[in-house]
């Protein structure tokens, strides 16, 4: 398993990135830079968390437009695995690999704490092995995840909604919503189940000395992979 | 060299969360008429020709995102 871990201007979270799926999973994993515009002899790619381009225009606006995201979109099309988180997220919903966009938190500041998450979605390879609740850290100011009212619905009906942020009963009540979010919606899926976004961090939560290792049952789906299962 | 104003603001059905902290502020300096505040975005663009079909083009790939915002432009004489 070889994962791209792609690096643009502003980037904070790459070698959290790198290191996590390096140290606490055992993957192959490299830096992808920006400019390149290939990501031949990768398997997976990872989109990490920042303020790519200063969050100029919008959150992700700037880096979506890169020649590594042009690569990223045949990539995701041939049904290799991506996943974005935080910054990395936004960057997948401006390049419409996602639907929906990312706004300022509801209320109005930087979150920065652990939540609870229940994965809605049971057959992704990113959420078939996420059972019962996940307790992994989110740290963002624009995370309020907001959709159309007929794309809700339609992530929903599709089984696309992800995760959700959730309270200790696994209900998705106001409370447990960091920032706003249209209906708790943490994390979302495309049509093929392959490109995963979400604002919490996995990858600050692959072992217990981070205060959390439940970010490992998202991270392992990669294995999934290698053996050969099929995303949908 | 023509200038054009593309105005980006929030589509009115979204919760303008800046906005209300605005709105909120004025309010504490005593403009109690103040019932809400929106913030959008001016971008200013010096451009060799302007085109409508161009600065369209720029708007819809780049300077708004049709999920959360609307647009408008002019030219500046």
């Amino acid at each position: 398993m070889r994962v791209a871990v792609l690096q643009f201007p502003g980037s904070n979270c790459d070698q959290d990135a790198l290191w996590s799926l390096r140290d606490d999973l055992g993957y192959q994993a490299e830096y992808a830079w920006h400019e390149s515009d290939s990501l031949d002899g990768f398997d997976a790619a990872f989109l990490p968390g920042g303020f790519t381009y200063g969050d100029y225009l919008r959150c992700g606006a700037i880096a979506s437009q890169s020649p590594i995201v042009g690569a990223l979109k045949a990539f995701a099309a041939e049904g290799r695995p991506v996943i974005g988180v935080c910054n990395g997220f936004q960057i997948l919903c401006e390049a419409g690999l996602l639907p929906g966009a990312l706004l300022l938190n509801a209320s109005e500041r930087f979150v920065c704490r652990t939540v609870t998450l229940k994965a809605v979605n049971r057959d992704s390879l990113w959420t078939r092995s996420a059972e019962g609740l996940i307790r992994v850290p989110v740290a963002h100011g624009e995370g309020r995840y907001v959709c159309e009212e007929g794309t809700l619905k339609e992530l929903r009906e599709a089984n696309r909604v992800a995760f959700l942020y959730v309270n200790d009963m696994g209900e998705a009540t106001e409370e447990a919503n960091p920032n706003g979010s249209t209906g708790n919606v943490a994390g979302v899926l495309n049509q093929a189940g392959n490109v995963l976004g979400m604002m919490p961090h996995p990858e600050r939560a692959t072992r217990n000395l981070l205060g959390s290792s439940d970010g490992l049952v998202i991270l392992r789906g990669l294995e999934l992979v290698c053996s050969g299962y099929k995303t949908r | 060299m023509p200038k054009v104003r593309v105005y980006v603001t929030l589509k009115p059905s979204l919760l303008d969360s800046a906005g209300k902290t605005v709105a909120g502020s004025l309010d504490k300096l005593g403009f109690h008429e103040v019932k809400g505040a929106r913030i959008g975005k001016l971008i200013e663009l010096e451009v060799e020709t302007a085109d409508e079909g161009r600065i369209k083009e720029m708007c819809d790939r780049l300077l708004a995102n049709p999920v959360i915002e609307d647009y408008r432009f002019e030219e500046v004489k």
